[in-house]
């Protein structure tokens, strides 16, 4: 079977930090893959490059047998226009970990935002699916709120559903919960569990060990710029092979 | 009054007192001072020689209303064009084309560099420079026909102000947060449409009161068309008292207007202000 997503040899520098280095993962359909790690290990980085608001300085990415961001011909990768990496970012919904809901616009018209304006889908069909998806977060009832009056975990859950309105391949979490009060994480990470069984193939960059040895189909542990381990969440959270694992798990775990 | 009950510990129960009000005599010195300085200059004003009378006569005369209205017309239609050329300048500012951002500061530098008196002279004698104007073999002009005071007065205070408008708008455009550009690129928007959709009606919020201030100023720097006889509203006093001397009356009516306009658009910008703060100020 083909890999959803194939990230092959990518590499990052920001300056003089190496922020990747050489760092191959596949992602298969319908799966979860959690990447954990010390802040600065990458997976942040890791993330943003599947979605191309960070451009690896080599290596490549393949979303469904697509190369992301670039054309090969002749030997070379030419840049492909904005046009075309807004369109392959279609693929991809993003979660990010301060929300950025738009704080001028209702949960409703955040949800409807993309399918309307970018996909150009009819407004009342939008707006019947995005009723649906509100539904699906819990959130029907806040519909008609602006961000400024939810709470952190409502403004998740909506931005979470403005992912979805645009019928993505993947969901991509960046920290979904780490800018969360303690008290408002249980409800994000019941929706993410709810998606995970729906079938949603999702990468999770997360600090939530319990979610991703719970919902998790693999684990993946960077640090310093590189893959250490990678294998199903019992393993890898249980039963650790690499020092460095264990040495995380043991801090993480206090 | 009696005296207060100790309470069971020992401190006196001042629970059921009143709070007696200082006497700021402070305060009440100076506001009477104050008060007899104004009556002293409006005294002096009333017993000045100001014939009231013509002031009353002229505030209403059909040239003076012309006069507005050609002001008013002139403050929109170059803040219009300051608004379209500072949005524009603003986005080229920020923009990573290198040619792009230093056309942008060279723009704001030469125009912002300059006084505007200066820059009105400019066009309208601008047929000193090119005597004829247009696109070669398609349209030509002489410029004294083309250059009229209305258009050397819109070209001159708009560009301008856009000048001073763009500075505005890229502070507007700075104060979004970089996770809403971010947040916009997921959902598949390319820049200007994320610019448009996501990014300008957020800066709003935060330009308009700059803006309006902005536009109070461009109002009142209308008058300095007048020197190249555009018929706004001083202009027009001017030939009023060109023709029968009571220059201080017709002043008086001239600044009358101004303060008037000024005063109605406060509260139109107050309602602007709501409008763009959607989101915003439910919360607060």
């Amino acid at each position: 079977m083909k890999p959803l997503v194939a990230i092959r040899q990518v590499s990052k520098r920001f300056g003089e930090f190496q922020a990747l280095k050489q760092v191959s993962l596949d992602v298969f359909e319908g799966e979860v893959v959690c990447l954990i790690g010390q802040s600065g290990s990458g997976k942040t980085t890791l993330l943003r490059c599947v979605n191309q608001l960070t451009t690896a300085d080599s290596g490549g990415i393949w979303l469904d047998g697509e190369l992301l961001g670039f054309r090969e011909r002749d030997g070379r990768l030419h840049r492909l226009s904005e046009r075309e990496i807004a369109r392959q970012r279609l693929a991809c919904g993003m979660v990010f970990q301060r929300f950025n809901l738009f704080p001028h616009l209702t949960a409703l018209e955040n949800v409807i935002e993309g399918p309307v304006q970018v996909q150009r889908r009819k407004p009342a069909e939008a707006k019947d699916a995005a009723m649906a998806l509100l539904r699906r977060v819990g959130l029907a009832d806040k519909s008609g709120s602006y961000p400024s009056q939810l709470s952190g975990g409502q403004q998740q859950r909506v931005a979470i559903a403005r992912a979805l309105a645009m019928t993505p391949r993947l969901v991509l979490f960046d920290e979904p919960t780490s800018a969360l009060d303690p008290e408002l994480v249980g409800e994000v990470l019941g929706v993410m569990k709810e998606l995970a069984t729906s079938g949603m193939t999702m990468l999770v960059v997360t600090h939530e060990l319990g979610f991703a040895r719970e919902v998790a189909d693999r684990v993946v542990y960077m640090d310093q710029g590189v893959i250490v381990e990678s294998g199903p969440a019992g393993e890898v959270l249980r039963a650790p092979r690499e020092a460095r694992t264990k040495a995380f798990l043991a801090a993480e775990v206090g | 009054m009696s005296r207060s009950e100790a309470l069971a510990d020992g401190f006196p129960d001042i629970s059921g007192h009143a709070i007696a009000r200082r006497a700021h005599w402070g305060r009440w010195i100076a506001a009477a001072i104050i008060i007899l300085i104004l009556l002293a200059i409006g005294r002096a004003f009333a017993r000045g020689q100001i014939e009231w009378p013509f002031v009353e006569r002229f505030i209403t005369a059909p040239v003076i209303l012309r006069g507005i209205v050609n002001t008013m017309v002139m403050a929109v239609a170059a803040m219009a064009l300051g608004i379209a050329l500072g949005v524009v300048v603003a986005i080229m500012r920020l923009s990573p084309n290198p040619v792009l951002r230093s056309v942008a500061a060279g723009y704001t530098w030469l125009f912002r560099g300059t006084p505007l008196i200066l820059q009105l002279l400019l066009w309208f004698n601008l047929a000193l420079v090119f005597p004829t104007i247009g696109i070669p073999g398609l349209w030509s002009a002489r410029a004294v026909d083309v250059m009229t005071p209305f258009l050397a007065a819109l070209l001159g205070l708009g560009i301008n102000q856009g000048a001073y408008t763009s500075e505005v708008m890229r502070a507007g455009l700075l104060s979004v947060d970089i996770g809403q550009y971010e947040a916009a690129q997921a959902i598949g928007m390319g820049r200007l449409q994320a610019l448009r959709r996501i990014i300008l009606p957020q800066a709003m919020r935060v330009v308009i009161p700059p803006l309006g201030n902005e536009f109070i100023g461009l109002v009142k720097a209308t008058s300095l068309a007048s020197v190249i006889q555009y018929p706004e509203v001083l202009h027009s006093a001017e030939n009023i008292y060109y023709a029968n001397s009571r220059v201080i009356e017709l002043l008086i009516v001239a600044g009358l207007w101004y303060l008037l306009v000024v005063s109605v658009l406060t509260p139109l910008q107050m309602l602007l202000e709501r409008r763009f703060a959607r989101g915003v100020a439910r919360s607060r």
